[in-house]
């Protein structure tokens, strides 16, 4: 299987290195092509362990490939730990990517950039699955970064924008402060094992969780709730929880094939992935546990609400995935790991496939992404529309589709992890988990009626030139929708409640909230959509939805007035909670003020003024007294060596 | 009796002599060379005197090797007052401070 791995991540590498270095020599057919061919081997090898794994019975592996070097006993190595959680997200990331890169064939179609993009999204794709099929923390970490870096790259592709090279180095900075987390995280899981490797550091999780850390003087902390807050900070930054999401909205100025793969599907979700593959740390202190619930679930919510007041078409998405990971943050903050994976999934597909069908209709409207500008495109792009129509129902839970089966379960999950007690922290997380699916629906229906449905608001010019997409775009659509539609009819029970993942996930003794639904609520897929009418999660979501068909079809005149009226809740919405205000007038102009300061202050004054000009400048002042002495006539510099010589003899003559 | 405090006594003034030749005479290059082998002079008395009264041979051998060199030094310095005589159609030292600073 070892020759599978290689082959499943050195072959996008290849292509990623042939297709930036020598785009031009292998053109623009041949730049597609070489990555599509590299990605869809990935797939297929991908495809092929994991039904190794689940059918085959093919035990995990670890293999540790290359020592890369060893100091003080730290060994830092490159391998692979493939186990049912790493083969689930080999085949997400590759299919996903696949798509993504034959959609892209259609929407880059003119663009200058081409082979350079495809380089990009080959290079994610090897990084990605350097991230999940990973053994030990480096090469995690290289992972973290790497997929950090092309995400940097992507969001700055179109670096003559002025916004997009603003939204890039937010990006940076941003994932910066998480990382930063993170890599303290690393550090001391290194200081309390001595290793990087994830068995060794699983193995001896309970000493750690038996020692406590004083960070600040005077108050020792669990060694373990320090560790997996910390590294808990590196999945906020990467998967964009409050208040390290600000970077996500504004991502979205990087073209739309790379926010469906990179700040939808996979990379967002390798927080998640981060987490519930550290759920051996994270069960051993409650106290992380009930941080990891609270973020994600303030996030899962207030999210969710800014996405009913976006018009851009692209961002209402973006929010819309923010919500999702909080969604999928709780599940892990309630030690449902394997419901939190699902939902990454199911997430996967059908949040690619409306980023995908928003980029459709963005080609369509010649890149014009304005909500309120679009409207009755039902009858010009009908396959967008009816993939549209299948992404939204999953991603508010319709019954029978993919986000139906994760969503649902996942509250009932959450509703059910009462070991966090009846306190605060259980019901911000149920609440916020159950009303943000009446949110989801609300701004889900909002953009679809608006763009598909209502009078057609485009200007005549973009009305004449409607027509749906190339088939290089609808085809991805196409095999989005269908697991989008039925993959949580099949996949539900295994994953969630026969075990699927083994030893991969543990969960402790009392917190295994998924067991205890599978005893008492689960009677297969069928069972849970004939009993729909009992869940309130449905009843929430018909709810939006209907409002949502009713406030913007019905009577669009109810939404401004509610805006007038209320008009201060609408300008909090608008401006994000002033989460950025606070960051870019608080926190970036305090450090563009420090750094003003060393620069004006500290090089300009101290370094240039004083000690470089400044020397030279003294030097200058001294010689023009100092050359006064150089008369030139012959007779001085006689006279001159006669005093000296006198003084020196009579220095020999007293003195010695 | 003649001793050798006379010697040192000649020797010292001619030396002093040549001091006050340079410094007092502003004009002329001429002179200056004179001086500066009269300096070297009143050294070779020194030399002599010296090596008489120690009864070291050497010290007049010195002397010797001095005088060859300082009448290269002459030649050599009166042939680059030759050049610059025809370059600048003067050897008034009032006017050579070209290194004046």
């Amino acid at each position: 299987m070892l020759n599978y791995y290689l082959a499943i991540v050195l072959t996008p590498l290849a292509a990623a290195i042939i297709a930036g270095l020598f785009g031009k020599q292998i053109g623009r057919a041949g730049a597609h092509w070489l990555t599509i061919l590299a990605v869809g081997t990935s797939c297929v090898l991908s495809m092929l362990v994991f039904k190794e794994m689940f059918w085959g019975g093919a035990m995990s592996e670890n293999i540790s490939l290359y020592t890369w070097a060893v100091t003080d006993g730290l060994k830092m190595e490159v391998g692979f730990l493939v186990d049912r959680l790493t083969a689930l997200m080999m085949v997400v990331v590759t299919f996903v990517s696949l798509m993504v890169h034959i959609y892209t064939i259609g929407y880059m179609h003119d663009d200058p950039g081409y082979q350079r993009f495809f380089s990009y999204i080959s290079l994610f794709t090897f990084a990605m699955l350097m991230l999940v099929m990973s053994n030990n923390f480096l090469q995690l970490f290289f992972g973290w970064e790497a997929v950090g870096l092309v995400s940097y790259l992507l969001i700055g592709f179109w670096f003559k924008r002025e916004s997009a090279i603003f939204a890039n180095l937010k990006a940076f900075l941003v994932n910066r402060v998480g990382d930063f987390g993170f890599i303290l995280g690393i550090a001391g899981v290194v200081m309390f094992t001595g290793s990087l490797d994830y068995g060794t550091v699983f193995l001896s999780a309970n000493d750690i969780a038996g020692q406590s850390i004083e960070v600040l003087p005077g108050s020792a902390w669990n060694a373990m709730t320090v560790i997996c807050i910390l590294l808990f900070i590196g999945a906020m930054g990467k998967s964009a929880q409050a208040p390290l999401h600000v970077w996500l909205p504004d991502s979205m100025e990087g073209p739309t094939p790379i926010s469906a793969l990179i700040h939808a599907a996979t990379m967002v979700t390798a927080g998640i992935f981060m987490v519930a593959r550290m759920s051996p740390l994270f069960e051993l202190s409650e106290t992380a546990l009930a941080v990891v619930i609270t973020i994600g679930a303030i996030t899962a919510f207030f999210m969710g609400l800014l996405g009913i007041v976006q018009n851009d078409i692209k961002r209402v998405v973006a929010y819309s995935t923010l919500s999702q990971l909080g969604y999928m943050t709780v599940a892990l903050g309630a030690s449902a790991y394997s419901a939190a994976i699902f939902h990454l999934m199911t997430h996967a597909f059908f949040k690619a496939l409306l980023f995908l069908a928003a980029g459709s209709v963005i080609i369509a409207m010649h890149h014009e992404q304005d909500i309120r500008k679009m409207g009755g495109l039902k009858k010009y792009m009908p396959i967008t529309y009816w993939t549209a129509l299948i992404g939204s129902l999953a991603l508010i839970g319709f019954p029978g589709s993919s986000g139906f089966f994760s969503k649902d379960l996942l509250i009932e999950a959450v509703k059910d992890s009462h070991w966090h007690g009846q306190g605060a922290v259980y019901w911000i997380a149920y609440l916020s988990v159950l009303l943000g699916v009446f949110v989801t629906a609300l701004y889900s229906f909002r953009m679809f009626f608006l763009v598909f449905h209502g009078e057609e608001r485009m200007d005549a010019e973009t009305k004449s030139h409607l027509h749906e997409s190339p088939w290089v775009v609808t085809v991805p659509l196409i095999l989005l929708a269908i697991p989008s539609a039925v993959i949580g009819w099949f996949t539900a029970g295994p994953v969630l409640f026969e075990n699927y993942f083994q030893n991969a996930i543990v969960v402790a003794e009392g917190h295994d909230v998924l067991a205890h639904i599978g005893e008492t609520f689960w009677h297969g897929s069928l069972a849970l959509v004939m009993h729909i009418y009992v869940s309130p999660a449905f009843w929430l979501a018909l709810a939006g939805a209907l409002t949502a068909w009713y406030l913007y079809l019905r009577r669009p005149d109810i939404p401004e007035k509610v805006q007038s009226t209320f008009s201060g809740v609408n300008s909090l919405l608008e401006r994000k909670y002033y989460f950025d205000d606070l960051y870019i007038k608080g926190f970036a102009a305090w450090g563009r003020g420090v750094g003003t300061f060393l620069w004006k202050r500290g090089d300009q004054q101290v370094i240039d003024g004083w000690l470089v000009n400044g020397t030279a400048q003294s030097i200058g002042k001294l010689a023009v007294v100092m050359r006064q002495l150089q008369t030139g006539y012959l007779y001085t510099y006689a006279f001159a060596m006669i005093i000296g010589l006198t003084v020196l003899l009579s220095w020999l003559i007293w003195f010695r | 009796m003649i001793g050798l405090e006379h010697y040192l006594l000649i020797s010292a003034f001619l030396f002093v002599l040549s001091i006050a030749g340079i410094i007092l005479n502003r004009r002329n290059l001429i002179l200056m060379l004179m001086c500066i082998e009269l300096m070297l002079l009143a050294v070779n008395f020194n030399f002599v005197a010296f090596s008489r009264y120690l009864g070291d041979e050497a010290g007049q051998v010195f002397v010797f090797f001095i005088l060859t060199v300082a009448a290269a030094e002459a030649a050599i310095g009166l042939a680059i007052l030759v050049v610059l005589f025809r370059n600048r159609r003067s050897i008034n030292t009032h006017e050579l401070n070209e290194m004046k600073g």
